[in-house]
């Protein structure tokens, strides 16, 4: 409401041209604030109600697939129209959990994901670390190698993977699920595009006060780059969490499985059981997608503070 | 003593790197030439290189027809996929890239995709296009077997491979128009430009760096795509989604053709490659920075 003092003047002048009183002036001013306003409301209406539709189209397959999960084999098989249960039962995941050991995949799941998580975390913050602080021969070459693996297809290497482990004889352990996923090219390159905006003067004080480098590295550097693990460890987590094709391989025995490969023994088409697949698939995606929704902001921050500005 | 502490503080800088090269040496780096060894010879079924061929494997699936069908369904497949799942990051970016109520919700909504497994939603999608019960059908009144039927288990697959990759391009997306000077759009308003002409002239070109960016991850992603097509149609009917990582998986685990296999893995690679060479190539000079 500051606007019209400041305006006074041209408005005055415009006033003594059209000959508006005071009282015109100040209604024809509310009209058109209300107007303006009645505009800006329907904009926002028009965009929520947009986001609305769009939002239940690409939520749709998850919702349907919960409310299948809540209905009883018969509800389902109809020709009727059937979005939502009618008589909404628990049932399904009492018997998927029963049916097949969900609890076991979904720990060794937990277990798998985790370390590959801390794995990570690890072994890309040591190497990020000496890419950003120090200096050595061959530095600018390693770090090319490294970027170069992004370039290599998971698939092309699997047979190759496939055949040193099963020489190894590890096959259907934890290990041979975590191992080959231990470091990431693009773990290393977050790492280091944040240490790069470390100031390094910090790191020269440390070192002149006696730091060692380890001690740099895990009382301040990572302290100080929260997000980034974060950012890490929630994307690292969620896409070990959904490993598909290298665990189908390598894992044979029930004890083994991950829920991915887990809830495939649940894929069945016969009546019954679709009502409790979906009851197992519900099962197994929220884990991941509590993750993902409580680290979602940690994801952004890290992800895309200058990592990828083009 | 000296001399051996100078030795030391040289060295310690590759202790770092220790870890992570000893991983990437013994899962990357060795089975990227082993494949490449493999796939000049004949194995045996526990894939031990017995027979050396040259390059016969190779020019076994330069005249193999099921070979260029699938790099020719591959092709389609991360063509529909690249082109669908960043539209829909797109649209769902723009729509949130102005606040509202309910924008943190909605922002949510469009990344989670990206938190589910290709397992899981493919056997949401087997249930949604199922023939008889599925909702598909009865919402558009269809009568389609769309898994079965060579015609569309394609883009059945592309969909909802275009699907899950939509929630991560929504992400980037949203971070390259936060990157957009406001004022830019407020100078355009002011010369009278309309929403589509700001959005034309404004928003894509402003865009332009993180749609490469996108592009290129897209694509490398798309050739990936496995648990769905194993799930959803097993490379089915006939060999209509055979696409070139399934076929890569059903040449080595079960029909222990180790050497030919590992010769398709190099195509893939040799292909992905290419394609990435040659987006940099044009990126430098379509994109405007």
């Amino acid at each position: 409401m500051d606007m019209p003092v400041n305006q006074k003047a041209p408005l005055n002048g415009v006033l003594r041209r059209g000959q508006y009183t005071e009282e015109q002036l100040a209604a024809l001013h509310r009209r058109m604030s209300a107007a303006a306003l009645r505009r800006r409301r329907i904009k926002t209406s028009v965009l929520v109600a947009l986001n609305v539709v769009v939002a239940l189209f690409i939520l749709f397959p998850l919702l349907y697939a919960v409310s299948v999960s809540l209905m009883t084999g018969s509800e389902l098989f109809t020709m009727d129209m059937n979005l939502i249960p009618s008589a909404p039962t628990l049932e399904n995941y009492l018997r998927a959990w029963a049916q097949v050991p969900l609890l076991r995949f979904i720990l060794n799941s937990f277990l798998v994901a985790g370390c590959i998580t801390l794995g990570q975390i690890l072994t890309c913050s040591l190497a990020a670390f000496a890419f950003s602080f120090l200096n050595f021969k061959g530095k600018n070459v390693l770090f090319m190698l490294v970027m170069a693996t992004m370039m290599v297809p998971g698939e092309a290497t699997i047979i190759s993977n496939y055949l040193t482990v099963s020489q190894l004889g590890i096959l259907d352990t934890y290990l041979v699920l975590i191992l080959p996923s231990l470091t990431s090219a693009m773990g290393i390159f977050l790492f280091r595009q944040f240490y790069m905006t470390f100031p390094i003067s910090l790191y020269e004080s440390a070192k002149l006060d006696g730091c060692g480098n380890l001690r740099f590295i895990v009382r301040i550097l990572l302290p100080l780059t929260k997000s980034a693990i974060g950012a890490m460890s929630v994307y690292t987590f969620i896409n070990a969490w959904n490993m598909y094709m290298w665990p189908l391989l390598v894992t044979g025995s029930q004890e083994m499985r991950t829920v991915q490969i887990g809830i495939s023994m649940l894929d069945n088409t016969d009546a019954q059981s679709i009502t409790l697949m979906m009851a197992g698939v519900v099962s197994v995606i929220i884990p991941s997608m509590i993750i993902f929704v409580v680290g979602q902001k940690q994801l952004i921050r890290g992800m895309f503070s200058g990592a990828v500005k083009g | 003593m000296n001399q051996l502490r100078q030795r030391l503080a040289e060295v310690s800088p590759y202790c770092y790197l220790i870890p992570c090269f000893a991983v990437f040496g013994m899962f990357l780096f060795y089975p990227f030439f082993k494949t490449i060894y493999l796939s000049l010879f004949l194995t045996d079924k526990l894939g031990k290189a017995k027979i050396f061929v040259g390059l016969k494997n190779y020019s076994d699936l330069l005249t193999s027809e099921s070979f260029y069908n699938s790099i020719l369904v591959t092709l389609i497949f991360v063509v529909i996929v690249v082109f669908g799942s960043m539209l829909l990051g797109l649209a769902t970016a723009v729509l949130c890239s102005k606040t509202f109520p309910g924008i943190r919700a909605f922002s949510t909504a469009y990344a989670l995709p990206m938190a589910i497994a290709s397992s899981g939603a493919a056997m949401i999608f087997k249930v949604i296009l199922n023939p008889t019960i599925g909702v598909f059908n009865k919402l558009t009144g269809l009568d389609i077997n769309w898994i079965s039927d060579p015609r569309y288990a394609l883009i059945c697959v592309a969909v909802l491979t275009a699907w899950l990759n939509s929630g991560i391009n929504f992400l980037y997306f949203s971070a390259g128009l936060g990157n957009i000077d406001e004022s830019i759009y407020e100078r355009a308003s002011v010369d009278g430009a309309s929403g589509v002409q700001k959005f034309f002239r404004l928003t894509l070109p402003g865009l332009s760096p993180i749609i490469f960016y996108t592009l290129v991850v897209n694509i490398i992603q798309a050739f990936q795509s496995f648990g769905q097509v194993k799930i959803l149609t097993q490379g089915g009917p006939g060999e209509s989604t055979n696409l070139i990582v399934y076929s890569i998986y059903r040449d080595a685990f079960f029909n222990y053709k180790f050497g030919s296999a590992a010769a398709q893995s190099v195509i893939l690679f040799l292909i992905i490659m290419a394609l990435t060479l040659v987006m940099f190539k044009v990126e430098k000079k379509g994109v405007k920075y």
